[in-house]
C-alpha cells in the first residue's frame, strides 16, 4: 500500500476510532469516585475475612485465584513456545562453527562505571524482589512484581558485559526448573484448598494478624510460587533471546 | 485530577507519540523503555503502585532486551546473507 493510500485509510479510521472512544469513555465516573458494589464488597471481604491489606494481591490470590492459575499457565505456555522456537532456530543454523571463544563474550562497551553500577544493582534488585514476594499481601507488590524484579537482578550481570557469568549464575536447567516448579506449586497450593477446605484454591491456612508477615492465609505462599515461576520465565526468555546473539556451544559453558 | 496526574498524562501522550513516530527501530526501542518509565509514573500517580512496579521492569528492561536481541539477530542474518551472495556471485 502506498503512503498516500495509508494516509487516506487513516483519515477515515482515525476519526472513527476517536469518535468511538469519546462515546465509550463518556460518562465514566471521575477518578477516585467509584461506587460500584464490587469494589465495596472487595474492600469489606479481603481485609475483614482474609486479613490481607493489599487488595490487589488479595484479588489475584484469593477472589480471583482461579484466574491467576490460568494466567500462570499462559505465561508458562508462551515461554515454552519461545524456548522451543528459538532452540529450533539455533540448531537449524549449525551455529557451532560460528560460536566464538569464551573470552569474546564480553562486550567491549562495558565500562568500569557500568560494571560498578551492575554490582550495586544486583543486591538491591534481589533484596527488593524478595521483599515484594514476602510482603505481597501487605503492601503493593506480590508474586508477579517480585518475579520480574528478581529476574532483573541476574540480568544486571549482562550490564557488566559478563553474559557467561549470567549463564553460570542462572543456567538453563535451573531456569526451566524454577518456571515449572513455580507453576506446579501454585496449582498444588490450590489442591490444598480442595483437601483441607471446601473448594479448589480456597484458603486453608490460619489467617494471622492483619499487617503481620505471616498473615492472609495462603497468599504469601501463592505469592512465592508465582514469584518463582515469573523469575524463571523471564530469565529463560531473556537468555533464550540473548543466546541467539551470543551463541555459545553447550560444552563451552 | 491533580496537576501531577495531568502532567503525567501529557508526558505519556508525548512519549507514546514519539515512540510511534520514530522510524529507526533501535532508537524506538530506547524511547520505548523511557516511555515505559513514564507509564509507570502515570500508574503510580493514579494510585496503582502494583501495576507501576511491574511496568517498570517489563517495559523498562524486559521488552527492550528482547527487542534489542532480535534486532541484533536480524542484523547478523542480513550481514551473513550479504556475504554469502558476494561469495556466490
Amino acid at each position: 500500500m502506498t503512503r498516500r493510500g495509508r494516509l487516506a485509510l487513516f483519515a477515515v479510521a482515525g476519526p472513527g476510532l476517536l469518535a468511538v472512544l469519546v462515546v465509550g469513555l463518556h460518562g465514566l465516573p471521575s477518578f477516585g469516585d467509584f461506587h460500584g458494589v464490587y469494589g465495596l464488597l472487595v474492600d469489606r471481604i479481603e481485609p475483614g475475612q482474609r486479613h490481607a491489606t493489599d487488595i490487589v494481591t488479595a484479588l489475584n490470590f484469593d477472589l480471583r485465584a482461579f484466574d491467576t492459575l490460568g494466567e500462570e499457565f499462559i505465561l508458562f505456555a508462551s515461554v515454552t513456545g519461545v524456548a522451543l522456537l528459538l532452540r529450533h532456530l539455533r540448531h537449524a543454523e549449525g551455529d557451532l562453527e560460528r560460536s566464538r571463544s569464551v573470552a569474546d563474550h564480553r562486550f567491549a562497551g562495558a565500562s568500569d562505571a557500568l560494571r560498578v553500577m551492575s554490582l550495586v544493582l544486583i543486591p538491591l534488585l534481589v533484596a527488593l524482589g524478595v521483599y515484594l514476594a514476602l510482603h505481597g499481601a501487605l503492601t503493593p507488590g506480590g508474586g508477579f512484581q517480585a518475579g520480574i524484579v528478581l529476574a532483573a537482578g541476574p540480568l544486571a550481570i549482562l550490564l557488566a558485559g559478563r553474559y557467561l557469568a549470567l549463564k553460570r549464575v542462572a543456567p538453563q536447567w535451573a531456569l526451566e526448573a524454577l518456571d515449572a516448579v513455580g507453576a506446579t506449586a501454585y496449582a498444588a497450593i490450590g489442591l490444598g484448598g480442595l483437601i483441607f477446605a471446601s473448594a479448589y484454591l480456597e484458603n486453608f491456612l490460619p489467617l494471622g494478624t492483619p499487617g503481620e508477615l505471616l498473615s492472609a492465609g495462603m497468599m504469601p505462599l501463592n505469592s512465592i510460587a508465582v514469584g518463582l515461576e515469573v523469575t524463571g520465565a523471564f530469565l529463560l526468555t531473556w537468555t533464550e533471546f540473548l543466546d541467539q546473539d551470543v551463541i555459545v556451544g553447550r560444552d563451552e559453558l | 485530577m491533580s496537576a501531577l496526574q495531568a502532567v503525567a498524562l501529557l508526558v505519556v501522550v508525548a512519549g507514546g507519540t514519539a515512540v510511534a513516530l520514530t522510524p529507526d527501530p533501535l532508537r524506538q526501542t530506547l524511547l520505548l523503555s523511557i516511555y515505559g518509565l513514564a507509564l509507570a509514573i502515570l500508574f503510580f500517580v493514579f494510585q496503582a503502585p502494583d501495576v507501576a512496579l511491574s511496568e517498570i521492569v517489563v517495559s523498562g528492561v524486559g521488552l527492550p532486551v528482547i527487542v534489542l536481541a532480535a534486532l541484533r539477530k536480524l542484523a547478523q542474518d542480513r550481514a551473513r546473507r550479504d556475504s554469502e551472495e558476494e561469495s556466490s556471485s
